[in-house]
C-alpha cells in the first residue's frame, strides 16, 4: 500500500493536535513556528553574523586562491573518509539492528546501551580507551609482543585511516540501531513470512520485502551518520594525527590559529553548502512513494534464536559487538582503578596494583583551585544541561515530525533545513554566538543556559529523524478506522499514533540525552567555568601533567559512562503515560 | 509532560535570575581554559575591594584572544589574561586593550616587558622544553642529548615527539625555537634531518604527552616529548603516589627550550576601570604572584614572589631559552607553519 497522497487525506477527518481554530494558511506554518524561532534565532543569525564578518566583499578581498587550494586539500579526503565511514557503520549496523529487533536474548538492553556510550564519550576518553587496547603499549601489542617474542608493536593503528573508520564505526553505529531498530521492530514480520512461504530465498526476501519496508529510516541513519562522519573533527585530531585533515580540521586551524576569518568562513560555507545538498538529496529520496506497511507492536517478531543459522548469526553479532565496544570501553573504567608506578631506576617493569585513590581524589580540592568541581555537582550539572536539552528538542521536534508525516511544499522546503546544525562547525557556530550575544537586549554570552541552547541545535535532527519515519509509518487507514468507530481526534492519537511512535519517542530522547551529555566542542566554547559538565571536567584533568590527574580523568570517564547507562535504561524503562504495551 | 513549554520557560527564568549579577560590583576576567587560582586568593581581592571576581574561560589562548577581538565594540569582560608572546602583536593590532602603568611593573624584570605602551602586563613565564623520562635513558645507558643538533643522532631515532605547530602552542613553541637557532634559513633543513630520523608528530599536546611520552601515566614509545620545563614538578605534585624524585627532567641546552611569558590587559571599553587596574595589580603583586606555580605551573614573572618547594627541587629554568621578538613571530608565523607542514607532513 503506498502512503496516502495529501488529497486522500483531505478526505477524512483530519487528527488535528493542535487546539487552535486557525484559517487555513497558518495552519500549516503553525508545527513549525517554534523550531523556526528556535533554528532562525540560535542558529541561523549568529552563523550569518560571524560569515558575514568573513565573507564581506571587503574581507573577501584579502583572500589569496594559493590558500584556498591549499585548504581544500582536505576536501576530497572529508568527502572519501565519511563515505568509507558511513559504508562500515551500515555494514555493522544493519544486522546489530537486525539483531535487536528481531531476537530476544538474555542481556540485550544491557548490550543495547553499552552500544550507545560511544555517542556521548567526549573524544579524548574514546582515544584514551582505543591507545590503551590498540596503542603502541596497549594490550593487544603487548599481548602479542609477549607472545612472539617482539621487540616493536607489531599493530600501528594510531594515526592511520584504518583507526579513524574505526573510531566513526564505534562512535555512529548506535544511530543506525536504534533508527533501523525501531523501523525493524515495527515492521509485519508477516509480510516476510509471506514471502518465504511463497517459495523466496531468505536474500531474496531481505531484498525485495525487508529492506524496501526499512527504507526511510536507513536513509534517514546513513544521511545522519554521513554528516557526521563528514564534520568529523576530534577523531581526525586525536587518532588520525596530522597527516590527516578534514575541512572541520582546517577550518579550526583559520579560525583559531591563523585567525584567517575569510577563510575560516569560506570553508565553513562549503561544508553547510554540502550538509544542505546532503539534505536535499535525503528529502528527495525519502519523499518518493515509500512503503506503509501494517505497524506491529513492538516485541510481535521477537524470537528467541531456533535454528542453527539463527544460532551462529545471534552469537557471532554479539561476540562481535562485544569485542567492538567493550574492550575499548572496558579499559577505561580499569585504568582508573589501576596504579601504575614504574620502577624508577630502571623501568623494565611497571607495577600496577588496584587503587581507589583516583576516585577519591575526585572529592578533595587539594591546591583550593576556584574551578574545582566536586564530581556530583559535574553530574548534577551535566544531568540539568540533559533534561533541558530532552525536553526542548521534543517540544520543538514533536510538531515538525508531525508535519513532515504528510509533507506538502512547504514541508519539503523547509526539511533540508533541519539537518544544517549537523554541518555547521562548531567553531565558527561559537565565534557566531560570541559576536551576536555579546550585548543586550540578547547578552546570552555568560549564561549557562547557552549550554542547553546548543545542545538542543545538534540534538533537534536526531530527535526529529528518529521520531518521523515512526510517524510515517503509520498507516491512515488505521486512524481512519479509529475515526469511524467513533473517537475524537484526541482519542484517535491516543489509541493509535502514540503507541505506535512512544518507542520512537524514547529513542528521540535517549538520542537528546546523549548528545547532551557528550558534546564537548560547542559546550567547551559557551560554557561557564563555574557550572562545567563531565566531558569538561575530563578535559581539564587531561589539560596538567601528572599521574594523580590522568587517573582522575580516567575516574571521571567512567562516571560519565555509568551515568550514561544508566540514563538510558532508566529513560526504556519508563512506561510512558496513555501507551498501552504496544 | 504536561505542560513542557512552562517547564522550560520557568527553569530559562529560574536559571537566568540565579546568574543576574548582585550585590557588590561584578568585575569579568576573560581567561584561556588554563587559567586557575585558589579560593583564598582571589577571595581576598574580593573582599579587599568589595567586588566579585568571574571568570570567563574562553577556551584555548588562541580561541580566547579571537574571541576578545571579534567581540572589542561590546567587550564581554573588563580584563583579558593569557596573550602569550606568540600571539602579543595580534593582540596589540588589534587595539583591544587600554594602556595602564601598573606600579608593579617597576618590580618587574625588563626582559619579559615587551609592550613599552603598557597595554599588555606580563604576569608570568614559562619554557616550552623537550621533557625526557629518565628512567628509559637509565636503562638504555643513553646519554640524554644536550643540543637540538644531539636530536639527529642515529641513537636518538623515534625517540622524540612533538605536537603540530598549526593545533599546538607547545608545537609553534618548538618550532620557534629552531627557527631562532639555525636561523629562518636554516630551519627547514633541521626539520628534515629530524623527520629522517623518525620524529613523530601529533596534534595536541594531550596525545604528545599522555599517548607518546613513555614519561607520562600513558606510558608510550617515546622517552622524549616537547612539554614545559614545569612537567616534572607536576609530576610529583599530581604522583599517583608519593614520589621523592621526578620521573621526567628537561633537556635545558642553548635553544632546546622557548620562552613563553603571558600577559594580562584591561579591555577597551570596560566600565569599570579604576577595579580592573587594580586587579591588574593585583596579579602582579605577591599573594597572586605566588599562587601561580601549583595552580598553572608557570613562573611568576614578579621576582619577590617565593617558589614552592616542587619548583625549586624539580623543574629548572633553561640558561639560554629561545626568545623570539613577537613582532617577527606575528609576521612571519603562518608562512613557518605552511613551509613546517610541507617539510614535515606532506
Amino acid at each position: 500500500m503506498l502512503r496516502s497522497t495529501p488529497a486522500e487525506g483531505k478526505k477524512i477527518p483530519q487528527t488535528n493536535l493542535l487546539p487552535v481554530r486557525a484559517s487555513s494558511w497558518i495552519r500549516p506554518i503553525l508545527p513549525w513556528l517554534g523550531v523556526s524561532i528556535f533554528l532562525g534565532l540560535f542558529f541561523f543569525y549568529p552563523l550569518a553574523r560571524i560569515l558575514w564578518l568573513g565573507l564581506n566583499p571587503a574581507a573577501l578581498k584579502t583572500l589569496d586562491a594559493g590558500s584556498i587550494l591549499l585548504a581544500l586539500h582536505s576536501f576530497w579526503f572529508t568527502f572519501y573518509q565519511a563515505a568509507l565511514s558511513t559504508l562500515l557503520t551500515l555494514a555493522l549496523g544493519l544486522p546489530a539492528a537486525f539483531l535487536f529487533a528481531r531476537y530476544s536474548f538474555r542481556g540485550k538492553v544491557l548490550l543495547r546501551a553499552l552500544t550507545a556510550i560511544p555517542f556521548m564519550l567526549p573524544t579524548v576518553v574514546v582515544a584514551a580507551g582505543f591507545n590503551a587496547l590498540l596503542g603502541p603499549r596497549g594490550w593487544v601489542n603487548l599481548g602479542l609482543m609477549d607472545l612472539f617474542h617482539l621487540q616493536t608493536a607489531p599493530i600501528a593503528m594510531v594515526g592511520t585511516l584504518g583507526v579513524i573508520l574505526l573510531a566513526h564505526v564505534f562512535y555512529n553505529t548506535t544511530i543506525v540501531i536504534r533508527l533501523v531498530g525501531n523501523a525493524l521492530a515495527h515492521s509485519d514480520p508477516r509480510m516476510e513470512q509471506a514471502a518465504r512461504s511463497l517459495g523466496a530465498a531468505p536474500r531474496r526476501v531481505l531484498s525485495r520485502v525487508t529492506l524496501p519496508l526499512l527504507r526511510p529510516s536507513i536513509l534517514a541513519a546513513t544521511v545522519l551518520v554521513f554528516i557526521f562522519d563528514f564534520t568529523s573533527f576530534g577523531v581526525i585530531l586525536l587518532l588520525g594525527g596530522p597527516g590527516f585533515s578534514t575541512l572541520e580540521v582546517e577550518i579550526y586551524k583559520q579560525a583559531i590559529q591563523f585567525f584567517n576569518l575569510p577563510l575560516a568562513s569560506l570553508l565553513s560555507f562549503i561544508q553547510l553548502l554540502c550538509t544542505l545538498a546532503f539534505s536535499i538529496l535525503y528529502s528527495r529520496l525519502i519523499s518518493k512513494p515509500a512503503v506503509a506497511s501494517g505497524p506491529r507492536p513492538a516485541g510481535a517478531a521477537l524470537h528467541p534464536a531456533h535454528t542453527i543459522r539463527q544460532k551462529l548469526f545471534l552469537s557471532g553479532m554479539v561476540s562481535l559487538l562485544l569485542i567492538l565496544f567493550l574492550l575499548p570501553l572496558i579499559s577505561l573504567p580499569l585504568r582508573s582503578l589501576t596504579r601504575l608506578e614504574a620502577d624508577r631506576g630502571q623501568r623494565g617493569q611497571v607495577q600496577s596494583g588496584f587503587t581507589s585513590d583516583y576516585y577519591a581524589e575526585l572529592f578533595i580540592n587539594r591546591q583550593d583551585s576556584i574551578f574545582y568541581v566536586p564530581p556530583l555537582d559535574a553530574i548534577f550539572n551535566s544531568l540539568g544541561y540533559a533534561v533541558l536539552t530532552i525536553i526542548l528538542s521534543l517540544v520543538l521536534g514533536f510538531p515538525v515530525a508531525l508535519a513532515l508525516r504528510r509533507p506538502k511544499r512547504l514541508e519539503r522546503l523547509l526539511d533540508p533545513l533541519l539537518m544544517l546544525p549537523l554541518g555547521a562547525s562548531a567553531v565558527t557556530l561559537g565565534l557566531g554566538f560570541i559576536v551576536t550575544f555579546n550585548r543586550p537586549p540578547l547578552a546570552l554570552v555568560s549564561s549557562p543556559l547557552l549550554v542547553p541552547l546548543a545542545h538542543t541545535l545538534i540534538a533537534l535532527p536526531f530527535v526529529i529523524r528518529s521520531l518521523q519515519p515512526a510517524l510515517a509509518s503509520i498507516p491512515d487507514r488505521l486512524r481512519q478506522a479509529a475515526a469511524a468507530l467513533g473517537a475524537s481526534p484526541r482519542r484517535v492519537w491516543a489509541a493509535v499514533d502514540w503507541p505506535i511512535v512512544r518507542r520512537a519517542t524514547l529513542s528521540a530522547a535517549i538520542f537528546a540525552f546523549t548528545v547532551s551529555l557528550g558534546e564537548f566542542g560547542a559546550t567547551s566554547l559557551v560554557v561557564r567555568p563555574e557550572y562545567p559538565t563531565l566531558p569538561i571536567a575530563i578535559a581539564r584533568f587531561l589539560s596538567q601533567p601528572g599521574g594523580m590527574n590522568y587517573g582522575q580523568a580516567m575516574a571521571m570517564a567512567t562516571i560519565l559512562m555509568l551515568l550514561c547507562a544508566a540514563g538510558i535504561l532508566l529513560i526504556e524503562s519508563l512506561r510512558l503515560p496513555g501507551a498501552g504495551e504496544f | 509532560m504536561k505542560n513542557p513549554l512552562l517547564i522550560v520557560l520557568l527553569l530559562a527564568v529560574t536559571l537566568l535570575a540565579a546568574c543576574s549579577p548582585q550585590g557588590p560590583v561584578t568585575l569579568t576576567v576573560m581567561t584561556h581554559d588554563s587559567f586557575a587560582a585558589s579560593n583564598a586568593v582571589i577571595s581576598a581581592f574580593e573582599q579587599a575591594n568589595n567586588v566579585k571576581v568571574v571568570f570567563l574561560k574562553s577556551g584555548d589562548a588562541g580561541a580566547a584572544l579571537n574571541k576578545a577581538i571579534l567581540t572589542k565594540e561590546a567587550p564581554l569582560a573588563d580584563v583579558f589574561y593569557g596573550v602569550d608572546n606568540t600571539f602579543l602583536a595580534r593582540a596589540l593590532a588589534a587595539g583591544i586593550y587600554e594602556a595602564y602603568a601598573s606600579p608593579r611593573l617597576a618590580n618587574i624584570p625588563a626582559e619579559f616587558q615587551l609592550d613599552p605602551q603598557e597595554r599588555a602586563l606580563p604576569v608570568d613565564y614559562g619554557d616550552i622544553c623537550i621533557n625526557y623520562d629518565k628512567a628509559y635513558f637509565a636503562a638504555h645507558s643513553l646519554p640524554v642529548p644536550a643540543s637540538l643538533e644531539d636530536l639527529l643522532k642515529p641513537s636518538y631515532q623515534g625517540l622524540l615527539v612533538v605536537e603540530n605547530p598549526a593545533t599546538s602552542s607547545p608545537g609553534l613553541g618548538f618550532l620557534l625555537a629552531t627557527v631562532q637557532h639555525f636561523g629562518v634559513d636554516g630551519y627547514l633543513a633541521y626539520w628534515h634531518a629530524l623527520r629522517l630520523n623518525g620524529v613523530v608528530v601529533v596534534d595536541g599536546w594531550e596525545t604528545a604527552y599522555y599517548t607518546n611520552f613513555s614519561g607520562s601515566s600513558g606510558h608510550g614509545p617515546q622517552p622524549m616529548a616537547v612539554s614545559y620545563n614545569t612537567s616534572p614538578a607536576a609530576e610529583v605534585v599530581y604522583a599517583s603516589s608519593p614520589l621523592t624524585d621526578a620521573p621526567t627532567g628537561s633537556i635545558l641546552g642553548p635553544d632546546t627550550c622557548f620562552r613563553q611569558i603571558e600577559f594580562v590587559g584591561i579591555l577597551k571599553g570596560t566600565r569599570h576601570l579604576a577595579l580592573a587596574q587594580k586587579f591588574v595589580d593585583f596579579m602582579l603583586g605577591q599573594q597572586f604572584q605566588e599562587d601561580i606555580p601549583l595552580q598553572m605551573f608557570m613562573y611568576p614573572v614578579n621576582p619577590q614572589a617565593s617558589l614552592p618547594a616542587e619548583f625549586s627541587l624539580y623543574a629548572q629554568i633553561p640558561a639560554q631559552p629561545a626568545t623570539l621578538d613577537p613582532d617577527s613571530i606575528s609576521a612571519n608565523r603562518d608562512q613557518w607553519i605552511a613551509d613546517w607542514t610541507n617539510a614535515v607532513l606532506r
